[in-house]
C-alpha cells in the first residue's frame, strides 16, 4: 500500500490513542479502539498481504465488540477511579504530547534496528506502545486496563509484522487479542458483582 | 499418533470437557488419573520407536505441523513431560482437599498443555505466545465471576502480557546477532530486550509485587499452582535461549547478571519473608526466593548448574503444593491469614499448620527436607566461585528460616487451656500427610527421582554436557 496512506493511518492512530486517554464515556472508548484497528490494518498492509492483515482488523473488531457488549450490560456509571490516579484531561493531554515527542525522537533509531520497517510503520507502532503504556500507568479500572493492553499489543504487532510473516504467529496473536478481550470482559463482570450487590 | 497431539491437544480437549463436570471429587480423581497416565506414557513409551502390540504396530511420532510451523517433542524430553504431568497429578489430586477442583483441574490441564506447547514449538521463541495464552486462561482460575478482582490479578495480567512483546522482539534481534556477532550495539539491545521479557515473566525484583497481592486475594492453592508451573517452564524456556545462542552462553556478563539477580531474589525474598505478618505473603516471598535459587543454578558452570536446576523442580512442585494446600485449609478456618487472626490455629488445623511449617523449612533448605539436597549442592558450587555470593545466599536462607520459626510461634501460640479441635477432613489429612512424607523422602533419599532427572540435561544440545 502507498506510503501516504500509511501516514494517514499514523494520524488516525494519534487521534484514536490520544482519544482513548481523554474520553470518559466507554462507548467512545470502544469506537476509538475499533478505529485504531483500522489504522493498524493499514500499517500492517505495508508488509503483509491483505488476507493476513485482515486477520488483525477482524480480531481487533471482534475484541472491541466483546468488550462493548459486556460493558453495555453493566451499570451505566463507571466505577470511581482511586484518587491517587491523575484524572485531569489536561494532564493526560500533556502526557500524550510528551509520548508523541519521545516517539518522534526515537523513531529513526528503532526503524534502523527493525530492519528499516518504514518510518510510518515504526512511528505508528511506537506511538501505540507508548500511549498504551501511559494508559496502563494512569488507571486501575478493568476496561481502560484492557484497552491499554490491547493498544500496546497492537503497537507491537504492527512492528513485529515487519519482521515476521508467519501464519502461526498471526493466528496466535489474533487468539491472544480475543482472549484478552474475553478476560477483560470476565473481569468487568466480576467487578460489577460487588456494585450490583451493594445497590 | 504423535507426541504433540498426545501431550498438548488431548489435555486441552480434556480440560474443555472437564469444564462441564461439577463434582469436586470426580474432577480431582479424573484429572489426577489422566495426568498420571500421561506421565507414565511419557516416561515409559519411547518416541519414534515402533512397538508391536499383538497384531498392531504403534509408533508415536515426535512432531506435528501446525500452520507451517512444527510442534516437536524430542525423545529426550520424555522425562520432562513425565515430571510436569506427574507434578500436575499431585496438584490435581490435592484439588479436592482444597475445594478448588472445579477451577484448577480443567484450566490446569489447558495451562499445562500450553506450557508443553511452549517447550515444543519451533522456532522456540514462539513459546512466549503460548505462555501468554496460558496466562489468559489462568485469570478465570484466579478470580471467580462472583468476586471483584483485586489489584494482584490485574497486575499479574499486565506484567505477564508485557513480557511477550519483549521476548518476541528479542528472539528476532538475537537472530541478527547470530548473523553479525561483532555488532555490539545490536547485542546489547537484544540482551536488554531479553532481560526485560524474562524480568516480567519470572517476576524478577522489583516486578514481583503481584505475587504477595495474589496470595492475599486468591485461593493459595490456585496461586501456588501458577507459582509452580509458570516459573518452571519459563526457566526451561530461558535455558533454551542459552542453549541455542553460543554468545549468550559464553557471555561472562550474562552469567554475572544471572548470579546477581538470583541473589537479589533469594535475599529480598528471604528478607521480606522474615518481616511479613501474613502467612500468604510469606509463601509469596518463599516462591520468589525459589525462583532466585533456579537463577543461581543457571549462573553456575552448566555441567553442574543444569542438573541442580532440574533437582530444584520436584522439590519446588511438592513444597509449593503442600504449602499452598496447608494455607488453603488454614484460610478456611480463619478470618484472614494475618498473624493476629491465625494465632493458635495449630489447635484447629494441626496437619495444615505442620504442612505449612515443613514446606517453609524445605524452601529454606532445612536438612532432611526436599529442598535441602539441591540447595546444598547449589551453595557448595556457588562457594567455589564466590564466597561472598554464598554468604548472601545464606542470608536469604536465614530470612526464610526466620519466617518459618515466626510462623510456627504464631500458629502454636494459643490461649492457655485451649483444647485441640482438629477440623481437617479425611481428604485433607491424607493429602497433607502424603505430601509431608514426600518432602521427607525427597530430603532423605534425593536419588529417588534420579530415574526421572538423570536424562533431563539431554534435552539441551549444549548445556549440561
Amino acid at each position: 500500500m502507498a506510503i501516504p496512506f500509511a501516514w494517514f493511518a499514523v494520524v488516525l492512530l494519534i487521534i484514536t490513542s490520544a482519544g482513548l486517554l481523554l474520553v470518559r464515556d466507554w462507548r467512545w472508548s470502544i469506537i476509538l479502539l475499533a478505529a485504531q484497528y483500522v489504522g493498524m490494518f493499514v500499517l500492517t498492509l505495508q508488509h503483509w498481504p491483505i488476507g493476513m492483515a485482515s486477520v488483525k482488523v477482524v480480531a481487533g473488531w471482534m475484541s472491541a465488540a466483546i468488550l462493548g457488549m459486556t460493558r453495555s450490560g453493566l451499570s451505566t456509571e463507571d466505577p470511581r477511579e482511586e484518587s491517587i490516579w491523575p484524572r485531569g484531561r489536561l494532564f493526560r493531554l500533556f502526557a500524550a504530547v510528551i509520548i508523541l515527542l519521545i516517539v518522534s525522537v526515537v523513531t529513526p533509531s528503532v526503524d534502523h534496528i527493525m530492519a528499516d520497517a518504514g518510518f510510518a510503520v515504526t512511528n505508528g507502532s511506537l506511538l501505540l506502545i507508548g500511549m498504551g503504556l501511559l494508559h496502563l500507568g494512569i488507571t486501575a479500572r478493568i476496561l481502560p486496563v484492557t484497552v491499554g493492553l490491547m493498544t500496546v499489543l497492537a503497537g507491537f504487532e504492527i512492528l513485529y509484522s515487519s519482521v515476521e510473516g508467519s501464519v502461526l504467529v498471526a493466528a496466535l496473536l489474533a487468539v491472544i487479542n480475543l482472549g484478552l478481550a474475553l478476560v477483560g470482559s470476565y473481569l468487568m463482570l466480576a467487578s460489577n458483582t460487588q456494585e450490583t450487590e451493594s445497590l | 499418533m504423535n507426541a504433540p497431539t498426545l501431550w498438548i491437544i488431548v489435555p486441552i480437549l480434556l480440560g474443555v470437557l472437564l469444564l462441564f463436570v461439577n463434582n469436586q471429587r470426580v474432577l480431582s480423581v479424573l484429572g489426577g488419573l489422566f495426568a498420571v497416565g500421561l506421565a507414565l506414557i511419557a516416561q515409559f513409551v519411547p518416541l519414534e520407536v515402533a512397538m508391536k502390540l499383538g497384531s498392531y504396530s504403534l509408533k508415536i511420532d515426535s512432531s506435528l505441523i501446525v500452520l507451517g510451523r512444527v510442534l516437536l517433542i524430542q525423545p529426550a524430553e520424555g522425562s520432562l513431560l513425565a515430571l510436569i504431568y506427574g507434578a500436575a497429578a499431585l496438584w490435581f489430586f490435592g484439588a479436592e482437599a482444597s475445594k478448588t477442583a472445579t477451577r484448577l483441574v480443567p484450566m490446569g490441564f489447558m495451562i499445562i498443555a500450553l506450557m508443553v506447547a511452549a517447550i515444543a514449538v519451533q522456532p522456540f521463541l514462539y513459546a512466549a505466545l503460548f505462555i501468554e495464552m496460558a496466562i489468559l486462561i489462568a485469570i478465570p482460575m484466579l478470580t471467580t465471576i462472583y468476586t471483584p478482582p483485586g489489584r494482584g490479578v490485574v497486575r499479574f495480567l499486565i506484567y505477564q502480557t508485557l513480557a511477550m512483546p519483549f521476548i518476541l522482539v528479542a528472539g528476532w534481534l538475537l537472530a541478527g546477532v547470530e548473523a553479525s556477532p561483532g555488532d555490539l550495539a545490536l547485542t546489547a539491545q537484544s540482551a536488554a530486550m531479553l532481560g526485560m521479557g524474562f524480568a516480567f515473566l519470572l517476576a524478577i525484583f522489583p516486578l514481583y509485587n503481584w505475587i504477595p497481592l495474589l496470595l492475599e486475594e486468591s485461593s493459595p492453592y490456585v496461586v501456588g499452582f501458577l507459582l509452580w508451573i509458570v516459573p518452571t517452564i519459563t526457566i526451561i524456556f530461558g535455558a533454551g535461549f542459552l542453549d541455542r545462542y553460543s554468545w549468550l552462553r559464553s557471555s561472562p556478563q550474562l552469567i554475572i547478571a544471572l548470579r546477581y539477580i538470583g541473589l537479589l531474589m533469594v535475599v529480598s525474598g528471604g528478607a521480606f519473608a522474615a518481616f511479613q505478618r501474613h502467612l500468604g505473603r510469606i509463601m509469596a516471598y518463599g516462591s520468589i526466593a525459589e525462583t532466585g535459587f533456579s537463577l543461581l543454578a543457571l549462573s553456575l558452570d552448566f555441567r553442574l548448574g543444569i542438573p541442580i536446576l532440574f533437582l530444584l523442580i520436584p522439590a519446588r512442585a511438592l513444597g509449593l503444593a503442600v504449602w499452598a494446600l496447608s494455607l488453603t485449609i488454614i484460610k478456611e478456618n480463619v478470618e484472614t491469614m494475618r498473624f493476629g487472626a491465625a494465632q493458635g490455629i495449630l489447635r484447629i488445623t494441626p496437619l495444615a499448620g505442620a504442612g505449612m511449617i515443613v514446606a517453609t523449612l524445605s524452601t529454606a533448605a532445612f536438612p532432611l527436607l526436599a529442598g535441602f539436597p539441591a540447595r546444598l549442592a547449589l551453595w557448595e558450587s556457588l562457594s567455589h566461585i564466590s564466597l561472598n555470593s554464598a554468604l548472601w545466599m545464606a542470608i536469604g536462607i536465614i530470612g526464610l528460616l526466620t519466617s518459618a520459626f515466626r510462623s510456627l510461634a504464631v500458629i502454636s501460640m494459643a490461649e492457655e487451656y485451649t483444647s485441640w479441635k482438629p477440623r481437617e477432613n479425611r481428604a485433607q489429612i491424607i493429602m497433607l500427610g502424603l505430601g509431608m512424607i514426600g518432602l521427607f523422602i525427597l530430603g532423605l533419599f534425593p536419588q529417588t527421582l534420579q530415574f526421572l532427572l538423570a536424562d533431563l540435561p539431554l534435552m539441551f544440545e549444549h548445556l549440561g554436557r
